[in-house]
């Protein structure tokens, strides 16, 4: 039998630059096959090009041992093939089965049989152990459910082959575990899937096979038995990658960062922090361990003058800085690297040089008496990028036009040239690749071996436990716990984060 | 990548140019179906602009406000912030500069600067009104400012019939110490009232990009039109930059309804409706991709192709609403970029290909 999908030499250029260089992507029925690179390796324009919105400019497709030519994704979906897209496309007011019929509704004379419709989502649900409610709006749902209105989505379009394109990305580490679970239901019940993805763990836990590319060139696939972690990582990279982060044990100091007792509302009314207190003190890394929506945005933001707090008391360097303003809590040494970089981080159309002085641009060298010296901060810009290797084409390029890994180093180099006594890192590696995530670890223990507090919020515990000195455990708006990452594990942590049992310490 | 970007840079150009193209060429071809010849129409719309210095002058006077009202638009709109009511902040400016122009004595050449000032915080503040009331209680800027226009329009005819009343449903003329016009620049025109006012909107063109592209004050309100979330996480204050943009935006309109009132007419008349300044103002924007000297483009474009069909009426008998319905198009083709666009990709590729 042949394979199910076939790409064979697949070249495709974008004004010069080569985005995939013959490149061959095998993949047999009924496996799941990890496609793994590094961010801008080359994979989402493979994928597009298997979905039908690229062409390419060399190379051949066979789905089923037959050879095709896939002008649009609707010809794709006609094929069979399906794509759950990193980025949901759903429409938030409407309910799930609205989503999932939308643009194939089942027809009753005029009207859409929504009853029908909704009997079909709730089977095929359950057949695959998806767990949606079909009459639920999306916006009332969370991101996990949503994820799974996608895969139905492409299910109630009849497809065989599913891509997925960076699934975890957005999912807590529990919803994570319920994906994978998922994509086992979907090969027992013969469907394909070719997962996206730079997690080499859940290529570990999940896949049969695995093709790797780097920077646009076919590296090879291997069995997923044959292979371990190691290896893989080093495939993608080119290089030895170390995933233990090298540090000395810390020599913390006096306090820099003191909370005491926070209360701040949340989002929806209810107080997001509930008395909360923790310290940082000079040399070390705090880590924030927790499940997502336990208070920490809430927290980050109550330290950086975002949000407004309604009792309690927050000390740098013993002066208070509780309601005073972002510029003010900048000025006075707080450096932070946002969890959301597009939204939070950069100025996506300015360039990458303006971007290195966005709390900055009104001080000298960078503007006198109001007006901007341009020659300074590209100076600034240009120092910036080369000690922080950030790839750019040159200090001009917009901020939008960098790789996720690349725009994440500017925002790192901007916060750790400053100085700050005080470094707020909100899941500073989120969605990047290994040698990156290498990096930016490094980054925050030099931070930390030059005597400054660093507080690491992350919900991957692999991270807390890797580059944390003490831990502090959030649940529900409180620190339940504060324990030693030699003396934890997964399994403590998790028990933790839920709310169960408290470690030794908690305030 | 460096090549990208001058592409990109060439693009800003090459695009309203090209849509300037589309549209002559679309607003040829309705002029053919409508049984008129558009080489005949189309010459006699250069005539009316080119075709002697009093039109010519004529041409630039239609085109000076609207490059004050393309720049009030621009300039919101870089903030991130859409300025309808530059029409009733350009009726403000008409009606301070009236009024200061009237009653206020002051030496000449003083006397229309400080009427131009007066105007520019006069209208600054109606438009910094609807920053304001978006900053403070996020009401949305298109919605306050359509409304503003009505306010504006209805007061300024209540203020002329009660305080101001000249002659014929109009204001006292003002005195000739706040005047704009300049014999000598009329004498050169053949009579047109050309004046003062185009050099200031001309000054006021490098200003407004200046200001935006080389000051502390324009990279704050850049950041926050393009995303205001990473300017208040930088420790900006998003809500002064909003209420800054729509100051500067309607201070700009203002200055426009100054130069109106003191360099053409010398008075304000009394209107049952809009002048439309304000709202041909967003398609010059518009045209000019919201750079300051896009807008003079912009304006030129608009202005002349608009004065220039009057005499195509005139003369011709072709009327002028084909001429507004080119200026559609070429709104139009600008607006659909994508468009432009996609035929300068196909043709790039064509050549791309040939190439290697």
């Amino acid at each position: 039998m042949p394979a199910v999908v076939e790409m064979l030499g697949i070249t495709k250029r974008f004004n010069g630059f080569t985005a995939n260089d013959n490149i061959n992507l095998i993949v047999q029925k009924g496996e799941i096959h990890a496609l793994l690179g590094e961010n801008g390796a080359g994979k989402s324009t493979l994928m597009n090009t298997l979905f039908g919105l690229y062409q390419p400019d060399e190379g051949e497709i066979r789905i089923r041992g037959e050879r095709v030519n896939i002008t649009d994704p609707n010809m794709a979906n006609r094929l069979g093939i399906g794509m759950v897209h990193q980025h949901f496309m759903l429409v938030e007011p409407f309910t799930v089965t609205e989503n999932i019929i939308l643009g194939m509704e089942p027809k009753l004379g005029a009207k859409i049989d929504i009853r029908k419709a909704e009997r079909q989502v709730q089977e095929l649900s359950d057949r695959y152990g998806l767990r949606v409610d079909p009459k639920a709006k999306i916006r009332d749902i969370s991101v996990g459910m949503q994820q799974r209105v996608e895969i139905l989505k492409t299910l109630y379009r009849g497809a065989e082959i599913l891509i997925f394109d960076e699934p975890t990305a957005v999912l807590t580490p529990q919803e994570i575990g319920e994906l994978m679970q998922i994509m086992k239901n979907l090969v027992s019940e013969g469907k394909t899937i070719i997962f996206i993805t730079h997690k080499l763990k859940e290529i570990m836990a999940v896949c049969d096979t695995c093709t790797i590319i780097r920077k646009g060139q076919y590296i090879g696939s291997v069995a997923i038995q044959d292979t371990n972690v190691d290896d893989l990582a080093s495939k993608m990279v080119g290089r030895h990658v170390t995933f233990e982060v090298d540090k000395t044990p810390a020599q913390p100091k006096g306090p820099v960062l003191q909370v005491q007792n926070l209360v701040v509302e949340g989002n929806r009314g209810a107080d997001a922090l509930r008395g909360l207190s923790l310290e940082v003190r000079a040399g070390e890394i705090l880590g924030i361990a927790g499940i997502e929506g336990n208070g920490q945005s809430e927290l980050i933001e109550a330290i950086t003058g975002l949000r407004k707090i309604k009792s309690g008391s927050v000390l740098l360097n013993n002066k208070p800085i509780e309601n005073k303003k972002t510029r003010q809590i900048v000025e006075a040494g707080v450096g932070h690297i946002p969890e959301d970089r597009h939204k939070h981080g950069l100025v996506l159309d300015y360039t990458i040089g303006e971007n290195m002085v966005l709390q900055t641009y009104y001080q000298s060298p960078f503007a006198k008496r109001g007006v901007l010296r341009y020659n300074a901060i590209y100076e600034y810009a240009r120092k910036l990028i080369k000690q922080f290797d950030v790839r750019t084409p040159s200090e001009f390029t917009p901020a939008r036009a960098l790789s996720g890994g690349n725009q994440q180093k500017g925002i790192i180099a901007r916060e750790v040239d400053r100085n700050p006594d005080l470094l707020i890192a909100a899941q500073p590696t989120r969605g990047l690749d290994v040698g990156a995530i290498e990096f930016i670890h490094k980054k925050l223990v030099e931070q930390r071996d030059a005597g400054k507090a660093v507080l690491l919020i992350s919900l991957e515990l692999d991270e807390i436990l890797n580059v944390s000195d003490r831990i502090a455990v959030i649940y529900e708006g409180q620190i339940v716990g504060i324990v030693q990452p030699e003396e934890t594990d997964h399994d403590q942590l998790g028990l933790m984060m839920a709310g169960g049992g408290k470690g030794k310490g908690g305030k | 990548m460096i090549s990208s970007m001058q592409t990109s840079r060439w693009n800003a150009i090459l695009i309203p140019v090209l849509a300037v193209i589309l549209g002559l060429i679309v607003g040829g071809l309705l002029m053919l179906l409508m049984g008129y010849n558009p080489i005949v129409g189309y010459s006699s719309v250069f005539q009316g602009i080119f075709g002697n210095m009093y039109f010519m002058g004529e041409t630039l006077r239609a085109v000076t406000p609207l490059i004050f009202a393309g720049l009030a638009v621009a300039f919101a709109f870089r903030t991130g912030l859409f300025n309808i009511g530059v029409e009733g902040q350009f009726i403000i400016g008409q009606l301070a500069a009236a009024w200061v122009g009237a009653f206020w004595t002051l030496p000449t050449g003083l006397h229309a600067a400080v009427a131009i000032l007066v105007a520019m915080i006069a209208s600054g503040l109606y438009g910094g009104f609807a920053g304001w009331l978006k900053a403070r209680l996020g009401v949305h800027e298109v919605i306050t400012t359509i409304m503003l226009n009505y306010v504006a329009l209805f007061a300024a005819n209540w203020t002329i019939r009660t305080y101001l009343i000249g002659a014929s449903e109009r204001s006292k003329d003002i005195l000739p110490s706040a005047s704009l016009q300049a014999q000598w620049l009329s004498d050169l025109f053949e009579g047109a009232r050309i004046n003062w006012g185009l050099l200031l909107a001309l000054i006021f063109a490098l200003v407004c990009y200046w200001l935006l592209m080389k000051t502390t004050t324009g990279y704050e309100l850049r950041a926050v039109g393009f995303n205001p979330h990473a300017a208040e996480y930088a420790g900006m204050n998003v809500s002064k930059n909003i209420f800054l943009s729509m100051l500067i935006s309607g201070a700009l309109a203002g200055i426009g309804g100054a130069t109106d009132v003191l360099g053409v007419n010398g008075n304000m008349a009394i209107s049952a409706g809009f002048t439309g300044i304000g709202f041909d103002g967003i398609a010059v924007a518009l045209i000019g991709n919201n750079n300051p000297f896009g807008v003079i483009f912009g304006a030129l474009l608009f202005g002349g192709l608009s004065f220039g069909a009057d005499n195509m009426q005139r003369v011709e008998g072709i009327p002028t609403e084909s001429i507004q319905i080119v200026i559609s198009m070429v709104i139009y083709f600008v607006a659909a970029a994508s468009v432009v666009n996609w035929l300068l990709g196909k043709f790039r590729r064509r050549q791309g290909v040939s190439q290697k």
